[in-house]
């Protein structure tokens, strides 16, 4: 009873202060003191922090390989769009990749698009999230413009993104002998548990007179077809890598990958680059120094910034709170 | 002329006021009455009124309104309509309505959802806000118009009805001391001559009272009994807002008689000193001539949102250029490029990427990108700032210190627009009577056979001495430790510590004995009839005669008071202190007869009250070109006296050469208190041979007798000979008592760099002493005089008068141009009529140029017309935010007219209030309004809307940006609900808490350093460099946030197990950078931090974690792409977590150098004083020495107020001492003392 009173009182007391506007506050207010101790303060934090991230990220191996080009015979350069179209002429091709350096697995193995514009907007919207779940219990496909259906029957699944899958396949030789791709758990585990129908199977896909990218085996469920899961999950730019599979075994210097590769997608025709990734990861992900260096510049500029401010500091010194230079102290202040 | 001929009328008025001289009322004169008869009738003097007879006014013809009142800007059916005009006309919101409309289309970049549902947000809150608003004035209305008044409705009987029941034709009976509930037509009342006196403060400001007087014909109907054969026609006038005409006749009894303004009872005024009135309604509800007389309140909008507009047009060119981008970009890739993007099936249905049309495409894309880039228009800035200016004014309304406890009133910010407004004031136009000055005469001094009484420092000369004395005290101790020396300074420290053991006497006095209304008199000299001990007894008893006996009042009989002590009633407040004064003295004027005056006096001689009377023989009246009243009497003993009091220059001419004997002496005094801002009267006799009287009373006679222009002549000239030859008494001091508080709320107004104007309806004289007493004029200042010269006014030529006008001006600016000293101040008075000419058209410049240069302007005798207009034209030319302060409705006009109304709310009447934008209960509540409420909320308000602009630009570009990695096809990086939620929820709070409780400096200190207050008129915190630099920032820092992102994120994997960043990890990503930077933005704005900071600012940001967290947990229907993006995408990965930290202090560096820079080597006053703060802490502000050395030297630049007098002071005290120290180092030369002298604090 007394304790409920007293909260009340309180509470009162601290609406009072709140409306006369003087609750208790902190009024942190900026010293030259308080200045270069944050900036070196930061330069301490973030130097080693660049440094470390550098690091991991040269741990990283990687090794990139173009071969859209080395893809095309002679005979075609000239015109790669319509080799690329030709059905009759067979897309295999074999690719040489030399390790410069050990690496461990996973190795994890990414194709990489230049120029392809998968975020544009027309492209990104053409898909229905709830097809891809309910597969034909869901009849409204009209989201999916203008791959929506075919026959007047619904295609599953529907869609510009789907209907352009990647399906250029790749091959790993090691020394004769092939070097196991897994290409199990590439896609997200929400994706495949959520998103992707267990029970949708491809229907009515690439039947259609424009055919687009890869095919899918209506045999296996959606939620299996990683390969799809992992293309759908667009990319925010026009370069862009996706996971292929990873190789589960190390690969040492010197090492020579054969990469037999089946070179079917189409990226002649916008002239987009295709590009085959070997990378290891580290804690950071893949190989990337800009975190790195960006990390050693703040911290390098803010010790700078401390030093310079020091300096100043020492030698043209406000005194803390120095009156003189209050409008009435100083000398053209007019009324 | 109409004003002149309302003058006329207005004379006539004061003349017949001498009531109990009834005879000289005059009648209209033939001529006029001819004109009103021929007037009748025509167009605009067509109204016919059925007295008693309401009924018939219900049907056409003549159905008039009811007098039912509303102001009202809404009803229940324009309701909508027009609060959604008023919202669509706001650009911004014009453009969202547009969006929402093609969200409708396919086009959008949005879910239609998160494009209408803020939009319906904003609007339905900024309704909601006029809607409440204006069921206030609703509210207000029905009070006003549910009072009741006496109502006849048959056999005599009369009721009470509502006001708004009222109808034209309706007798109705009003008491004394109340207002009369609409324009009615004096029938007759309590008085037997039917005079009644009506109080009109509320519509001319005016404090005299007015008497009105029924006519002849109506005189019997005084009974309710009368009333139920009643029956009358009045034909009149049009409604119209002349306030001072009124023509029409009344038939009554078969016969017509002519109407006349004295006839006429106003709305909004009162009944005074009369018991009761009858009268008829003439005009109602909105007919009336105050209602006629108002207009609609204008909707202000402060300065920091008008050029809020021009910063949303410079967003909405921003968004037009982005756009304009956008589509152009995407015409190029539409062109060349996207024929060859096989995967996107060209051309789409929707044409909006149609490589066969691709202007038409880029036409659509532009109008996607309209849409796209909306997020650069803060859209919730509007309803951001209505918030936080209600809670403002919640906590403005709520403050403890605007409390007035007498009233038990607080200030009421009645809009809330106006709050920051307020921090920016450069100029107050204030109003006297009410405002500065409760309207009551105290009786404070009077200097009698040349010896004053009643205390003879002034207030200046008291706190100059105080001052000098604590300046001194240091100084002295040191003297006293090196020699005995001290003793050379004992003059000087003599007359300092002289004064303030004077003071002490008086303050000890002061609380004894009981408070007299309108006597604030201690002087034990006088008082308790110790003045039979004086040394001239004959000219004290004479000087209480013509205290008790020259004026017009009458006692009360009352029976409330006790008998020995009567109160008073006169025309002017001034005369009823005199009477009170004279009273307390032992002169108490009893009763009065048409002819006989009746005194019961204290008889020195035989120590006993004895009751005298004296025949009136004449009375001479006020008038203001004479500037004085005399009477003559007799006395009981047959000798013939004339008793004479008037302005001191006036009677000064006029005194007899035996009469001059205190003349030095009594000017000395005159001076001393004017200066205190007292109004002096001079007060003189002579005593007139029974056959010179009989000769003068013969001229005096005829010339009273005459009818014609040429009366008034006459008489004065009568008057000229016989008031001649006086013999000087002395003086009075009565104070126009001012409001609690207010010469200090003026000298703190002053030293925070405000222009005070004094805008008066009251003469001249009055004027000028009120300007005294604020400290607005002093002595050491140069006056400029504008008024019409006597010929120019009499040739009434416009010509000549402006002429006139001009010249006086132009010489007056030459000396203020010529005046080398630039910080001599200057004062300008100027009254009504040469104000009239100066405002016109070709002269205005010239005016208002001198007008600005003058450290405090005074204009009296100005009607409320001039007033609004004087506001109108300082708005005008000056371009500064004024504010216009009054308590009448003669001020709504100015209070309307102004930047900033505020009314005075402490008196009855209402209309100031209703009409104002702020009301406080007392004047000195102007102070902390401004000063401290002003400032914080214009700092406030200020940083809001920069900051919102920043968080606006820095997370409107990045959707730009995006785009140009997305061939400009319109897609979004972040999901919808993300960007919904970012003004809605994520960022507001902070900002509003911002709004709300950001303070750069504590109250205490905002009062302690008027000064800081100047940073608002200088509109330091909203200037174009501050809007650029923090557009700038943001574009710096959503430059930063997604270059960085894109480079790190971008295109190896984020995580260890290899996942890269797809388009909702990057979204996600960047946009827990933008929540954390604009978060973190605002930490750094904030210079005040309660819990409700923190707690907005890192709730914010926590609150984010948690949308992602829920959103995510959603079902994929809901969440789309977002689903499970932190757990499973973004989460687990520490790039994410660095990302994070390293863009946010990075995109805060730009922002963090620069006020590191600036705080450092280029500080503001407020950083100064925030430093000072923090060192000082531990010591009482008030108390701290350096505290009061800096607020003085704040101080030092004002040119009015009274620190500046009491620095004027002190200057010429310091000079006095000069000379001592002269002296003294010519006696001393050698001794120690010459050297603490040069290091003394004065030299």
């Amino acid at each position: 009873m007394d304790t409920d009173r007293e909260r009340h009182r309180a509470r009162e007391t601290a609406f009072y202060l709140f409306t006369q506007q003087s609750l208790p506050a902190c009024k942190p207010v900026l010293t030259p003191g308080w200045v270069i101790a944050i900036f070196l303060f930061m330069g301490v934090i973030f130097i080693p922090v660049g440094l470390i991230t550098l690091r991991a990220s040269h741990c990283v191996v990687e090794i990139v390989d173009r071969y859209d080009i080395d893809c095309v015979p002679e005979p075609s350069r000239m015109d790669k769009v319509s080799y690329i179209q030709d059905d009759s002429i067979p897309k295999n091709c074999s690719h040489f990749m030399k390790v410069h350096k050990y690496m461990k697995a996973p190795i994890y193995i990414y194709y990489q698009l230049d120029n392809y514009y998968q975020n544009h907007r027309r492209y990104v919207k053409s898909r229905s999230d709830k097809q891809l779940l309910d597969g034909q219990k869901y009849h409204d496909t009209s989201s999916c413009q203008p791959v929506e259906s075919n026959n007047n029957r619904p295609i599953v699944p529907c869609g510009l993104i789907a209907w352009s899958l990647f399906n250029d396949t790749f091959e790993f030789i090691r020394e004769g002998a092939e070097l196991k791709v897994n290409r199990k758990n590439i896609a997200w585990k929400s994706d495949r548990g959520h998103k992707f129908g267990k029970n949708v199977y491809p229907f009515n896909f690439q039947n259609g007179t424009l055919i687009g990218g890869g095919k899918l085996n209506p045999e296996i469920p959606l939620s299996d077809q990683e390969d799809l899961i992992v293309w759908m999950r667009t990319s925010a730019l026009p370069s862009f890598r996706k996971l292929y599979g990873r190789i589960e075994e190390d690969l040492d210097v010197d090492d020579v990958v054969v990469v037999n590769l089946m070179n079917n997608y189409n990226t002649y025709s916008f002239g987009g680059k295709k590009k085959l990734v070997l990378s290891t990861s580290s804690w950071l992900g893949g190989k990337n120094d800009f975190l790195g260096h960006a990390c050693v510049f703040v911290g390098c500029s803010s010790l700078t910034l401390a030093i310079i401010f020091m300096l100043l500091h020492v030698k043209y010194r406000r005194p803390y709170g120095d009156m003189s230079y209050l409008p009435w102290n100083r000398k053209s202040f007019s009324g | 002329m109409v004003a002149a001929s309302s003058r006329k009328r207005k004379g006539k008025i004061r003349w017949s006021k001498l009531y109990s001289f009834a005879a000289c009322f005059r009648p209209l004169t033939s001529k006029e009455r001819l004109a009103a008869r021929e007037l009748i009738g025509q167009p605009g003097f067509s109204r016919v009124v059925f007295c008693n007879e309401p009924h018939l006014h219900k049907r056409k013809p003549y159905k008039y309104p009811y007098n039912y009142i509303s102001t009202t800007k809404y009803n229940v059916l324009t309701f909508l309509p027009r609060a959604l005009f008023e919202q669509f006309r706001r650009v911004a919101n014009f453009y969202f309505l547009l969006a929402a409309i093609f969200s409708l289309f396919s086009l959008a970049p949005f879910s239609r959802a998160s494009l209408i549902a803020p939009l319906v947000f904003v609007v339905g809150i900024s309704m909601l806000k006029e809607a409440v608003e204006d069921w206030h004035r609703f509210l207000q209305d029905l009070d006003v118009n549910n009072r009741t008044v006496k109502t006849h409705i048959s056999n005599g009987v009369f009721v009470d009805k509502l006001w708004k029941e009222l109808r034209v034709g309706d007798v109705v009976k009003v008491n004394k001391g109340e207002y009369f509930p609409s324009d009615l037509l004096l029938l007759s009342s309590g008085n037997e001559d039917g005079v009644c006196y009506v109080e009109t403060m509320n519509l001319d400001g005016e404090t005299n009272l007015k008497i009105k007087r029924c006519l002849e014909a109506s005189l019997c109907l005084n009974e309710d009994e009368e009333f139920s054969k009643f029956k009358a026609t009045v034909h009149c006038e049009d409604p119209n807002p002349n306030l001072y005409t009124f023509v029409g006749n009344i038939e009554f009894e078969k016969e017509s008689y002519p109407l006349s303004p004295s006839q006429l009872l106003l709305r909004d005024s009162k009944l005074r000193n009369t018991d009761y009135i009858y009268g008829v309604v003439i005009f109602s509800g909105h007919d009336t001539k105050a209602v006629r007389n108002s207009t609609r309140s204008p909707s202000k909008r402060s300065r920091i949102e008008r050029k809020m507009d021009h910063i949303i047009y410079i967003l909405f060119s921003m968004l037009v250029l982005v756009s304009l981008v956008s589509s152009f970009g995407s015409l190029l890739y539409l062109r060349q490029d996207m024929v060859d993007w096989w995967y996107l099936q060209l051309p789409d249905d929707n044409k909006v990427n149609d490589p066969s049309k691709p202007v038409q495409s880029a036409g659509l894309q532009f109008i996607r990108a309209l849409i796209l880039y909306g997020y650069l228009i803060p859209i919730s800035l509007y309803v951001s700032i209505e918030v936080v200016k209600v809670l403002q004014t919640m906590l403005i309304n709520k403050d403890i210190e605007l409390y007035d406890d007498v009233t038990c009133k607080s200030v009421q910010a009645r809009t809330s627009n106006l709050n920051e407004e307020l921090g920016q004031v450069e100029m107050i136009l204030s109003d006297k009577t009410g405002t500065l000055t409760c309207n009551q005469m105290e009786f404070r001094k009077c200097s009698i056979a040349g010896v004053s009484y009643g205390g003879d420092i002034t207030e200046v000369d008291l706190a100059a001495s105080m001052r000098m004395n604590a300046d001194f005290e240091p100084f002295e101790f040191s003297i006293d430790e090196t020699d005995g020396a001290t003793r050379s300074f004992e003059p000087f420290e003599f007359s300092v510590s002289s004064f303030s053991a004077q003071n002490g006497n008086a303050r000890l006095t002061k609380t004894e004995g009981p408070v007299i209304k309108g006597f604030n008199f201690r002087d034990d000299r006088l008082t308790n009839e110790n003045w039979i001990h004086g040394s001239n007894l004959f000219d004290i008893t004479m000087f209480f005669r013509v205290m008790a006996l020259c004026h017009t009042g009458i006692p009360l009989e009352d029976d409330n008071h006790k008998m020995d002590k009567l109160s008073y009633e006169a025309e002017s407040p001034e005369e009823v202190s005199f009477l009170i004064a004279s009273q307390e003295f032992g002169f108490q004027f009893c009763r009065r007869t048409q002819s006989l005056m009746v005194l019961r006096e204290f008889d020195p001689s035989s120590m006993k009250e004895v009751e005298r009377e004296y025949k009136l023989l004449n009375l001479l009246e006020f008038s203001s070109s004479r500037k004085r009243m005399s009477v003559i009497v007799s006395n009981e003993d047959g000798q013939i006296f004339l008793l004479c009091k008037g302005a001191d220059s006036i009677i000064f001419d006029r005194l007899a050469d035996n009469g001059r004997a205190y003349e030095q002496a009594t000017t000395m005094h005159l001076s001393s208190y004017a200066e205190d801002g007292l109004r002096t009267l001079a007060f003189a006799y002579r005593t007139i041979e029974a056959a010179e009287y009989e000769s003068w009373n013969t001229i005096f006679t005829q010339a009273k007798a005459t009818i014609g222009p040429e009366r008034e002549e006459l008489l004065e000239q009568a008057s000229e000979t016989i008031e001649k030859d006086l013999i000087l008494l002395g003086v009075v001091a009565v104070e126009d008592k001012l409001q609690k508080g207010v010469p200090e709320c003026i000298d703190k107004l002053a030293q925070a760099g405000l222009k005070i104007w004094l805008l008066t309806g009251d003469k001249r004289e009055t004027a000028i002493n009120i300007g005294f007493a604020c400290s607005l004029l002093r002595q050491d200042m140069k006056q400029f005089h504008l008024s019409l010269s006597r010929d120019a006014e009499s040739n009434n030529q416009v010509k000549d008068m402006k002429e006139d006008i001009l010249q006086q001006i132009e010489s007056s600016y030459k000396m203020v141009c010529e005046e080398r000293n630039k910080e001599a101040p200057f004062g300008l008075v100027i009254d009504g009529k040469a104000l009239e000419i100066a405002l016109r058209g070709d002269v205005k410049d010239e005016f208002l140029q001198l007008a600005v240069n003058c450290a405090s302007v005074i204009c009296c005798r100005v009607s409320p017309k001039q007033k609004a207009l004087i506001t109108r034209l300082v708005k005008q030319y000056t371009g500064k935010t004024t504010l216009a302060i009054g308590d009448g409705a003669n001020d709504v006009g100015m209070i309307q007219e102004a930047d900033i109304g505020v009314g005075i709310s402490g008196m009855e009447g209402m209309q100031a209030v209703m009409a104002s934008d702020f009301s406080l209960p007392q004047f000195r509540f102007l102070e902390r309004l401004l000063i401290v409420h002003g400032h914080w909320c214009y700092q406030r308000i200020s940083k809001m809307v920069l900051y919102f602009v920043y968080k606006n630009v820095a997370f409107g570009l990045t959707l730009f940006y995006y785009e140009l990695y997305t061939s400009f096809s319109g897609e979004v990086l972040y999901d919808d609900w993300y960007m919904t939620m970012f003004n809605v929820m994520l960022t507001s709070l902070p900002v509003i808490a911002l709004g709300v409780l950001e303070q750069d400096v504590s109250s205490d200190i905002c009062l302690q350093f008027p000064a800081l207050y100047q940073q608002g008129p200088r509109n330091v915190h909203f200037s174009w460099s501050r809007i650029i630099g923090w557009i700038l920032n943001g574009v710096v820092s959503s430059l930063v946030i997604f270059l960085a992102n894109i480079y790190i994120l971008s295109p190896t994997a984020m995580r260890e197990n290899g996942f890269v960043a797809d388009i909702d990890s990057l979204g996600a990503t960047t946009y827990t950078c933008i929540i954390w930077t604009v978060n973190c933005q605002i930490a750094l704005i904030t210079s005040h931090f309660t819990w409700i900071q923190h707690l907005s600012i890192w709730g914010s940001i926590l609150l984010w974690y948690i949308f992602l967290l829920v959103y995510g947990a959603l079902p994929p229907n809901f969440s789309g792409n977002a689903f499970q993006v932190l757990v499973e995408g973004i989460g687990p990965a520490p790039l994410y977590w660095m990302i994070t930290v390293l863009v946010v202090v990075v995109s805060l560096l730009p922002y963090f150098i620069h006020i590191v820079i600036q705080r450092s080597y280029f500080p503001m006053d407020d950083h100064i004083i925030q430093e000072m703060e923090q060192c000082y802490k531990k010591y009482d502000v008030r108390d701290n020495e350096m505290w009061v050395r800096e607020q003085r030297n704040s101080q030092r630049s004002t040119r009015i107020g009274f620190s500046a007098r009491v620095d004027a002071k002190i200057l010429s005290f310091n000079q006095q001492l000069q000379q001592k120290k002269l002296s003294i180092y010519r006696s001393v030369t050698n001794s120690p003392i010459y050297r603490s002298i040069t290091t003394s604090p004065f030299s």
